[in-house]
């Protein structure tokens, strides 16, 4: 029995302790000499232009050192590439205090940088602003008739596949038919943690700028090409944060001012945004989505089409794949998908969490889930009828999917057998009770990511990356990683990341950082070990002497022979023996496409509800939820757990609760703060289960993992509307399903 | 938020002397409304008269047989108090309804009475609002106002009372004791909170510069057959959509006493008293709690959102009375209460 070998096992967070203990040093918290503080002054119309900013009012207040706007903001970059980063969609990337244009409601449109925050708030309170307004439009209603396709969007984006068969003619033809819309509004991500960037004046426009993001690489980008600074001269820094789902992706204005006002001021700079103004920018985009379906006698699928229509703003065109899943999850031969945006006066809108399954799984799967029941089939057997062998799409087999024992399983551990198939015919006292069941697909990605691991002499292993934690549990997994790799015990690896001095990685989203990073931090480590095997030979007497690296592995502290254990060096000998005082390289990881171009790589999920609603009052209760994710291997299942319960959690919200109300009066979201915007508390959550299924496979990367941060969402919401009409006999096809779309 | 001057008074008339010598003073309790409406630029005192050192923190025996709450006791100590759970349990539920834990820590049954309506636009500056800043215009109507009032609203106003204890207060007919710059008096609560009119700036009927000292409570608890029953969008930690306050005194099956108030409905606790009217001398059975329900209603007016809300409120009603007739509700499990 081995003690390092840690993948595959429970392991706790190796930062819980200092995220417990506050230890933890949060961007907006790190201690600078010197700071002022910046308060954002959000418009208060959501289109027209700016007339006056009345700066030399708050100017004569002591203490208040600057008033930012577009009336004295320097001469920045020029062209929109340089406000492009990594991850922007097509389109002009929004420039604060650029101009006097007002493009949405709660625009940043000055900075008030005073000594003390109290008064720079103050200030930004009484800053009176002349606007001249312009007839805005908010409403997707009013612009049905408007969408466009997009061009090229953003990275990770793909138009949907061209129609396959004959969707119209087997639609018409088809033994049960059903076309309905399905809509859900806008949702803003909403962290605990509030944007903000600490910017450390080093002198002579040298920067260290802690920020919230969820990429310090991409902030860096943005900054340098913007600010026109030196990488060497503008380090970024996030070493925690308190939730992201998305909305750390871009750059918030929050850095982009900091820096600006630093830069003018030349001093340290602290920037940060108010619940309120986290309502300011990217969200879930409010999308109307049409799904015909039609079915055979024989219940399997005829048809198959999916339209789908979002919010964009007037300046970029955010792009995510709402579609495109429906033609891989079920296998069919006619088929018809349709993506479009309408350009409306709001913020770009950003991916959040599972960015365009969570809205497609959710009207493909309630769709499905209605042709069940049209056609008398148990929703289960209606997707095994109809279970997708290859990607049609893509007109390649999938690298692994276990969906199939996604569903059996979770069935059987659920109990969906107690499922009595009629509508409204389940009873606990007084509620009625509802069984329901959807599931999803997500990507299976791996990116360019790089890393450094140094090895030193007592024995101790640091590696690092500039990826990001962003509660993922990344610090733990990387830990365990490397430890395995090199055969230490956990306690004598540290790994660090969120820091743009540290090798490259891509920003932390797709659910793509254990593949990614981890096989990065696999491939240093395994640098390391090839240098510790060639000192090891070397030294006297050596039981190593000849073993290439396949023959040896590394357990337990030692370096010893696969077929004979007991001929091993211990790895700490090793240095001492060599006189080296450390090892150090560094190792980055590509995707092998020679390997991946011929797969189509998905991880998948089965997500079972029970509910219980109270007939007349409406209200909706989620007493049990089941969700069985074939994600290929865990590498944590505790880590990996926590994912899933948060995606439950989060599907528990967007079925019942979360919706950011937009006014269309003024054009304004009305619902801009924690007490009003309603996502699940303790006493909405009931019992929740997570069974993984797990898969090898050898395409997808060299571990095997396919991420676990996104699938777990997909089909809850779909899941929980589903047992909601099985309880009821009531269909909601629009999001959030208050009390009052029951009653 | 503004620049302000904070005091701390430990005598009852020193607070208010202190208050009346400032020009835009405010009292703070907690904080817990107040504060956030600071942060929001909604409120504006330039001095904080500071009430937690004052001797008002007490629950006593009143000499006529009652309670007398201290206006500066918290509202979990008054929920959790031993008299009140023996006596007043419907105030206790509806308490217990209300917030979050570290809110009831922190809030004062003073501040409770005096917390403001929720409405998003009254938040937000950047939105009209006859309360906020009276001739602006009203933003809900017309607007989203699915959180609004169904009764006694006006065409200047259509916010709603948040409280969920002040909801059991009028059930229970307590009375506010308040000390001004004029003196002392007493008023009953139901003549506490006003209806908007064409005064929404104005949510109840305190002169200026006048302190809540604190609640009496009745003797008569209604400790046996009591609801408290609040509909909302989650379970815990949001205002009431529809709540409803309900007391019976019963003789076998016929009802001698009841009271009924409800909550989310109205820019007051709406107690209803020809409703209760229509229970007293009646059998408890589902007819006649029906009927006081449809009494209720009656007036209702939904403003486009929250029509819904006519129909919960009834359904409510005739559910809370149930429960109160069957004394079946005992358990602060939110989940449980909701159970039919
Ligand atoms: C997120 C959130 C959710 C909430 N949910 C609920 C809920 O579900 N149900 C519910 O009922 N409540 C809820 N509350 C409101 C909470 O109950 C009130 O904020 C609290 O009761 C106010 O008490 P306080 O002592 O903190 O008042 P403060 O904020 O200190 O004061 C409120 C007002 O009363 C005045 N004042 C305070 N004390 C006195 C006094 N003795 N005499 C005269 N004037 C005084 C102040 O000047 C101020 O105008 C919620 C609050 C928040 C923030
Ligand atoms: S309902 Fe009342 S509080 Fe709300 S916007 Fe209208 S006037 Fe203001």
């Amino acid at each position: 029995m081995s003690t390092t070998n840690y993948i595959g096992k429970p392991t706790s967070r190796v930062d819980g302790p200092a995220k417990v203990t506050g230890a933890a040093t949060y961007a907006a918290e790190f201690q600078v000499p010197n700071l002022a503080y910046g308060w954002v002054v959000s418009s208060a119309i959501a289109k027209g232009r700016i007339t006056k900013v009345h700066s030399e009012e708050v100017l004569a207040i002591p203490g208040v050192l600057e008033v930012f706007s577009h009336e004295n903001v320097p001469s920045l970059a020029w062209f929109d590439r340089n406000y492009k980063d990594d991850v922007a969609p097509g389109g002009s990337p929004f420039r604060p205090l650029h101009e006097d244009k007002i493009q949405f409601n709660q625009q940043p449109i000055a900075l008030v940088v005073a000594e003390t925050l109290e008064l720079a708030r103050y200030a930004s309170s009484v800053l009176r602003i002349d606007y001249e307004e312009e007839k805005h439009e908010t409403d997707i209603e009013a612009k049905r008739d408007e969408g466009f396709e997009p061009g090229n969007g953003k990275s990770g984006w793909m138009p949907p596949p061209p129609p396959r068969g004959n969707p119209d003619k087997a639609w018409e033809e088809a033994e049960h038919r059903l076309e309905h819309e399905y809509v859900h509004g806008a949702q803003h991500h909403n962290p605990m943690e509030m944007f903000g960037a600490t910017v450390e004046w080093r002198g002579d426009k040298k920067l260290t700028v802690y920020d919230k993001t969820q990429g310090v690489v991409n902030v860096q980008n943005y900054l340098t090409k913007i600010f026109g600074l030196s990488k060497d001269d503008c380090r970024v820094i996030n070493h925690y944060m308190g939730g992201g789902f998305g909305s750390g992706l871009r750059p918030q204005y929050s850095v982009f001012l900091a820096v600006l006002a630093s830069l003018e001021l030349k001093r340290s700079v602290r920037v940060t945004l108010t619940r309120q103004q986290m309502f300011s920018f990217g969200h879930r985009p409010h999308t109307l989505q049409y799904v015909k379906l039609g079915t055979n006698p024989d219940g399997t699928l005829a048809a198959l089409q999916h339209h789908a229509l979002h919010e964009t703003s007037q300046f970029e065109e955010y792009t995510e794949n709402v579609v495109n899943w429906s033609g891989m999850l079920y296998q069919c031969e006619n088929v018809k998908l349709g993506y479009q945006l309408a350009k409306l006066d709001v913020f770009t809108p950003q991916d959040m969490r599972a960015p365009g399954a969570a809205t497609g799984s959710f009207a493909l799967e309630v769709a499905m889930d209605e042709m069940a029941a049209a056609a008398g089939i148990d929703p289960i057997d209606f997707r095994i009828r109809n279970y997708a062998e290859e990607d049609q799409n893509a007109g390649k087999p999938f690298s692994s999917k276990r969906l199939r024992d996604c569903y059996h399983q979770g069935a059987a551990k659920f109990g969906w057998d107690q499922r009595n198939p009629q509508p409204r015919s389940m009873r606990k006292g007084n509620r009625l009770v509802g069984y329901g069941m959807a599931g999803g697909v997500w990507d299976a990605t791996q990116k360019k990511a790089a890393a450094k691991a140094t090895l030193t002499a007592d024995g101790q292993l640091l590696v690092s990356s500039a990826t990001a934690d962003i509660g993922t549990g990344t610090y733990t997994i990387m830990t365990q990683i490397a430890a395995e790799t090199l055969g230490l015990p956990l306690e004598a690896v540290t790994f660090k990341l969120g820091d743009t001095d540290m090798p490259e990685a891509p920003v932390q989203g797709g659910s793509w950082t254990a593949a990614s990073v981890g096989s990065a931090v696999k491939s240093v480590c395994e640098a390391i070990g090839e240098k510790l095997l060639k000192l090891a030979q070397k030294m006297e007497g050596s039981p190593l002497k000849g073993a290439s690296p396949d023959e040896v592995e590394f357990v337990n502290g030692q370096i010893r022979l696969r077929q004979d254990p007991d001929n091993a060096v211990v790895i700490r000998d090793v240095l001492q023996a060599s006189g080296e005082t450390k090892l150090e390289t560094d190792s980055s990881a590509t995707p092998n496409m020679l390997k991946q171009g011929t797969h189509s790589m998905h991880s998948h999920n089965a997500v079972f509800v029970e509910v219980e609603v109270d007939e007349e009052f409406g209200t909706v209760h989620v007493t049990r939820v089941l969700n069985a994710v074939a994600a290929g291997r865990i590498l944590n299942p505790k880590t990996a757990r926590s994912q899933v319960l948060g995606s439950i959690v989060w599907g528990i919200s967007m079925a019942l609760m979360e919706e950011t109300i937009m006014d269309h009066q003024f054009g304004r979201y009305m619902n801009h703060n924690y007490s009003e915007y309603h996502i699940p508390v303790q006493a909405d959550i009931h019992d929740i289960e997570v069974l993984f299924v797990e898969e090898e496979d050898d395409v997808v990367n060299p571990l095997g993992v396919k991420g676990v941060g996104e699938i777990g969402l997909l089909g809850v919401a779909a899941a929980i509307t589903n047992a909601v009409y099985h309880a009821t006999g009531k269909r909601v096809r629009d999001l959030p399903i208050y009390l009052d779309k029951l009653l | 938020m503004n620049p302000f001057t904070y005091s701390s008074a430990t005598a009852v008339e020193d607070a208010v002397r202190d208050n009346a010598s400032h020009e835009g003073a405010a009292y703070i309790g907690g904080g817990t409304n107040l504060l956030d409406l600071m942060k929001e630029n909604v409120a504006r005192p330039t001095h904080l008269v500071g009430l937690n050192k004052l001797p008002l923190t007490s629950i006593e025996p009143t000499p006529e047989g009652g309670l007398r709450l201290g206006a500066l006791a918290t509202n979990a100590d008054t929920a959790w108090n031993e008299e009140v759970k023996r006596r007043y349990p419907l105030l206790n539920q509806a308490i217990l309804a209300g917030a979050s834990p570290q809110l009831r820590n922190m809030a004062t049954n003073g501040g409770n009475l005096l917390q403001r309506t929720r409405c998003y636009y009254f938040y937000d500056t950047a939105t009209p609002c006859n309360k906020r800043e009276p001739g602006s215009g009203c933003g809900a109507i017309g607007g989203f106002n699915r959180i609004h009032a169904i009764l006694g609203a006006s065409e200047q106003c259509i916010a709603t009372h948040p409280s969920d204890m002040c909801i059991a207060l009028a059930a229970l007919a307590a009375t506010v004791r308040v000390s001004g710059p004029r003196g002392e008096r007493t008023i009953p609560f139901e003549d506490f909170h006003r209806l908007p009119g064409t005064t929404p700036e104005r949510d109840n009927n305190l002169e200026p510069g006048e302190l809540i000292t604190g609640l009496d409570l009745p003797a008569k608890g209604f400790e046996k057959n009591f609801s408290y029953l609040k509909l909302r969008d989650r379970n815990s930690y949001a205002f009431a959509l529809v709540s409803v306050a309900a007391a019976l005194e019963l003789d076998g099956d016929t009802i001698k006493d009841a009271r009924l108030a409800l909550g989310g409905v109205a820019h007051k606790p709406w107690r209803d008293q020809e409703a209760e009217n229509l229970l007293k001398g009646q059998p408890a059975t589902p007819e006649t709690f029906a009927r006081a329900a449809a009494k209720v209603v009656e007036s209702a007016v939904g403003q486009g959102s929250n029509n819904f809300k006519i129909e919960l409120a009834r359904r409510a009603i005739v559910r809370a009375l149930k429960q109160a007739a069957e004394g079946s509700q005992h358990a602060s499990d939110v989940f449980l209460n909701s159970n039919p």
